[in-house]
C-alpha cells in the first residue's frame, strides 16, 4: 500500500466534503461531486500499488460512473426540469460546516476504537469514510430540493466506497456490488425527470411532498 | 430445482411483460403464483435443498418465510386480478410484471445463503416494490413512491456499510479465505473482531429495520400503505416486512455464533419496544384507517424483535407470529381495500356502516381487528400469547409489562376506529359508488381468515414442526 499517497487524497476528499456544505450554488456542488467520484476512482491504484487488468477495469469503471455519468444526468435534470441554482437549505451553510466538522471529528474519535488488519494500521480509510457518509446524511436531511437529496445520496455512496478500499483485495466481489446503489440515485433523479414532479409539484422541492402527515 | 424458485417467476414476469391483452394479463400472475406455491410445497417436503457453492440453500428458516410468502402471492394476486378489472382504462403491464419480479427477488431473499448475494436481492425488492406504490399516480402517491424511495434507500446503503464491516470483521480475524457465505461466517464467528462486528450489527440492524419499518426508521411505510393499491399494501405488509425481518434474523444468527447474542438482543428488546408505543401513539385517534393498519404493521414488527430478543420459548412464538401476522394483515388490507372502494374514502369521516353497505368486507374486518389485536380464538392470540408468557417466564418482568400496557393501549386506540368504520349506519352521501362484493374480492380475505381461525384453533402438527426445527436453527446454528 501507498499510503503516502493515498493520505492526502482522502484529505482532499475531506476537504471536498465541506466545500459541500459550504457551497450555495447547485452547479458547484455538483461539480465537487464530480471530483470527489474522480479522487475515489484512482484511489484503487493506491492502495494496491499495482494495476491489473481487473483493477484497471474497476477504477475506470468508477470514473466513468461517479465521475461523469451520475453528475451528467443530476444536472441534466437540473437543465431539464429547471430547477433554480441556489441551494435552499434546512439548516443554513455555517451551521452545516460546523455539523460536518462535528461529524468528522466524531469520525475519527469513533475509528480509533476499530481496530485495523496490520496491513493498514494508521491509514485514514475508515474515519475519512464515516466523515463522507456523514456527510452525505447531513446533505440528504438539511436540504430541501428533491435533486439535492439525490446529491447527498451520491455523496453517502461515495463514502461507502471509500471504506470498501479495504476490502478490494480480500472481497473485490463486495465492493462491486456497490456499484448497484448508483441504480438508486438514477431512480431518483430518472423519477425527478420522468414523473413529472416539478408538474405536479411546480417545484422540486420536497416542502411540497409533505402532504402526508398524521 | 432450488434455481426454479427464482427463475420461473422471473419468466414468468417476461411473460406477463409480453402479453398485449390488458384484460388477460392479470390473471396470469394468479397462475404464476400457483405454480410457484405448488414448487414451494414440494421443496418444503425437501430436507434440505441446496445450490452448487452453496450460494442458495433452503434451511428451516427459509422454509417458514417461503411457504408464507408464496401463499400470500397467490391469494392477493388473485384480488388483484379482480381488482385491476376494475381499472381497465389504466395500463397494468408494469405493474403486473413487477409484482411478479418481486416474488422472484423475496424468494431470492430468503433463499440466499450469502451476505452480498442477499443484498442485493433485499435492493431489488425495493426497486420493483416501487413502480407499484404508484399505481395510481397522483401527487400523493408521487410524494409516498418518493419517501419509500429515499428512506429504503438509504437504509439499503447502511445495510451495505455493515455488509461491508462484517466482511472486514473476518479480514481482521486473519481468516484464510474470508468468505461471507453464512455457513461459513458461522463457523468463523467466535473468531470474528468484536469491535467491527457489534458497528456491523448497528447498521445491518438499522438498514434491515428501515425496509422492515421498525420505530424510528418507519417513516415511509405509513405513507406508503397509505396510498398504495390495497393488494400492494398487503404484500408489503405480509410479504416485504417479513423478507426483511428474515435478513435481520440471518445477522442474529452470526451474533449467536459468535456468542455474542446478548448484545443483539439488548438492541432488539429496546427498538422493539419503540415501535410498539410509536405505534401506538399514531394509532389513537387515527382518522384513516389504511394508516391505522400501516401503524399496527410497526407495532407487529416490533413484537417480532421483542419475540426473538426474549429467546427461548418466543422465538419459537416470533416466528409463528411472522405467519399469523402476514395472513390477518393481508386479509385486513384486502377487506379494508373492500371498503375504500364501497365509500370511495378511506377516512373515518366519511365511513361508516360498513357491515351494511360491504357486509363481507365489513365483518371480516371487524374479525381481522379482533385477530391482530390479539383476542382468541384467532391466531396472533396464540403467538403474542406466547411472547408474554416467555417473557414472564424468563423473569423480564419490565419488557414483558411494558409489551401487555402496549397491546392494550393498540387494543383501544385501533378498535375506536374499527368500531366506527364497520359499525353505525352508512353516511347518505356514500353508497353510490359501483362497488359489489363478489367471489374475486370476498374469497381471498374469506382464505385468510379461515386459516387465522385454524391457526388459533389448531396449530398443524406439521407446521409445529417446521416452526420447531426453524427456531432451534436459530438459537443453536443447526
Amino acid at each position: 500500500m501507498i499510503v503516502q499517497w493515498l493520505d492526502p487524497m482522502l484529505v482532499l476528499a475531506l476537504l471536498v466534503n465541506f466545500f459541500m456544505l459550504g457551497a450555495s450554488r447547485l452547479r458547484a456542488v455538483i461539480y465537487a461531486v464530480a471530483f470527489q467520484g474522480v479522487l475515489l476512482g484512482v484511489m484503487p491504484i493506491f492502495v494496491r500499488g499495482e494495476v491489473g487488468w481487473w483493477l484497471g477495469l474497476l477504477v475506470i469503471a468508477t470514473i466513468i460512473i461517479k465521475g461523469i455519468v451520475l453528475p451528467e444526468l443530476v444536472s441534466y435534470a437540473m437543465r431539464e426540469v429547471f430547477i433554480s441554482r441556489e441551494i435552499d437549505p434546512v439548516v443554513s451553510f455555517v451551521p452545516s460546516l460546523l455539523l460536518g466538522a462535528a461529524g468528522t471529528g466524531l469520525a475519527l474519535g469513533y475509528a480509533r476504537t476499530l481496530p485495523l488488519a496490520p496491513n493498514h494500521s494508521g491509514s485514514l480509510i475508515v474515519p475519512a469514510s464515516l466523515a463522507t457518509v456523514l456527510t452525505g446524511f447531513l446533505i440528504l436531511t438539511t436540504r430541501r430540493k428533491a435533486i439535492t437529496q439525490a446529491v447527498g445520496y451520491l455523496v453517502l455512496e461515495n463514502g461507502i466506497f471509500l471504506f470498501g478500499l479495504l476490502l478490494i483485495e480480500a472481497m473485490p466481489f463486495l465492493v462491486e456490488i456497490g456499484v448497484l446503489l448508483d441504480l438508486f440515485v438514477c431512480v431518483f433523479v430518472m423519477g425527478i425527470i420522468i414523473h413529472h414532479i416539478n408538474q405536479e409539484f411546480s417545484s422540486v422541492s420536497t416542502e411540497h411532498l409533505a402532504r402526508l402527515k398524521d | 430445482m432450488i434455481w426454479s424458485l427464482i427463475v420461473i417467476p422471473l419468466g414468468m414476469a417476461a411473460v406477463v411483460f409480453a402479453v398485449p391483452s390488458n384484460r388477460w394479463r392479470p390473471w396470469l400472475v394468479p397462475l404464476a403464483c400457483l405454480v410457484h406455491l405448488a414448487l414451494v410445497v414440494v421443496a418444503l417436503q425437501q430436507p434440505a435443498l441446496t445450490s452448487r457453492g452453496h450460494w442458495l440453500v433452503l434451511d428451516p428458516l427459509g422454509k417458514v418465510f417461503l411457504g408464507l410468502i408464496s401463499l400470500l402471492f397467490l391469494l392477493c394476486t388473485f384480488y388483484t386480478a379482480g381488482y385491476l378489472s376494475k381499472e381497465q382504462e389504466r395500463s397494468n403491464r408494469i405493474f403486473c410484471t413487477c409484482l411478479l419480479l418481486s416474488l422472484s427477488m423475496m424468494a431470492l431473499v430468503i433463499l440466499s445463503h450469502h451476505l452480498g448475494l442477499m443484498w442485493v436481492a433485499m435492493e431489488a425488492t425495493t426497486l420493483t416494490m416501487a413502480p407499484n406504490l404508484y399505481f395510481h399516480r397522483g401527487p400523493r402517491s408521487l410524494e409516498a413512491t418518493w419517501k419509500y424511495l429515499l428512506i429504503c434507500s438509504v437504509g439499503i446503503a447502511l445495510a451495505l456499510l455493515g455488509s461491508f464491516f462484517l466482511a472486514y470483521s473476518t479480514l481482521h480475524a486473519g481468516l484464510e479465505e474470508s468468505t461471507l457465505f453464512f455457513d461459513d461466517l458461522m463457523r468463523d464467528a467466535p473468531n470474528l473482531s468484536r469491535p467491527w462486528m457489534h458497528a456491523a450489527f448497528v447498521l445491518l440492524f438499522v438498514g434491515y429495520g428501515t425496509k422492515m419499518g421498525l420505530a424510528p426508521m418507519h417513516t415511509w411505510l405509513p405513507d406508503a400503505h397509505g396510498e398504495a393499491p390495497a393488494p400492494v399494501s398487503a404484500l408489503l405488509s405480509g410479504a416485504l416486512l417479513p423478507c426483511a425481518f428474515l435478513a435481520i434474523l440471518r445477522i442474529y444468527h452470526i451474533c449467536v455464533a459468535a456468542g455474542d447474542a446478548a448484545f443483539a438482543r439488548q438492541i432488539m428488546l429496546w427498538i422493539g419496544l419503540l415501535s410498539m408505543a410509536t405505534a401506538a401513539v399514531f394509532m389513537i385517534r387515527q382518522r384513516d384507517f389504511k394508516r391505522l393498519l400501516a401503524y399496527s404493521s410497526v407495532e407487529h414488527m416490533g413484537i417480532l424483535v421483542i419475540g426473538i430478543a426474549i429467546g427461548g420459548w418466543a422465538t419459537f412464538a416470533a416466528l409463528l407470529h411472522v405467519i399469523n401476522n402476514g395472513l390477518t394483515k393481508a386479509g385486513l388490507f384486502l377487506s379494508a381495500g373492500n371498503i375504500q372502494s364501497a365509500f370511495g374514502s378511506k377516512q373515518t369521516d366519511d365511513v361508516s356502516g360498513a357491515l351494511r353497505r360491504a357486509p363481507f368486507s365489513g365483518g371480516l374486518f371487524l374479525a381481522g381487528f379482533l385477530a391482530i389485536t390479539g383476542s382468541p380464538p384467532f391466531g396472533p392470540f396464540v403467538s403474542e400469547f406466547s411472547i408474554l408468557t416467555a417473557a414472564f417466564g424468563t423473569g423480564q418482568y419490565w419488557a414483558g409489562s411494558l409489551y401487555l400496557l402496549l397491546l392494550l393501549i393498540v387494543f383501544l386506540g385501533m378498535g375506536a376506529t374499527v368500531v366506527g368504520v364497520v359499525l353505525g349506519a352508512p353516511p347518505e352521501t356514500a353508497g353510490k359508488a359501483p362497488f359489489r362484493e363478489s367471489l374475486w374480492n370476498a374469497a381471498p380475505i374469506v382464505a385468510l381468515m379461515a386459516l387465522v381461525l385454524i391457526l388459533g384453533l389448531n396449530l398443524p402438527a406439521s407446521l409445529t414442526d417446521l416452526l420447531q426445527q426453524a427456531a432451534t436453527f436459530l438459537e443453536t446454528g443447526r
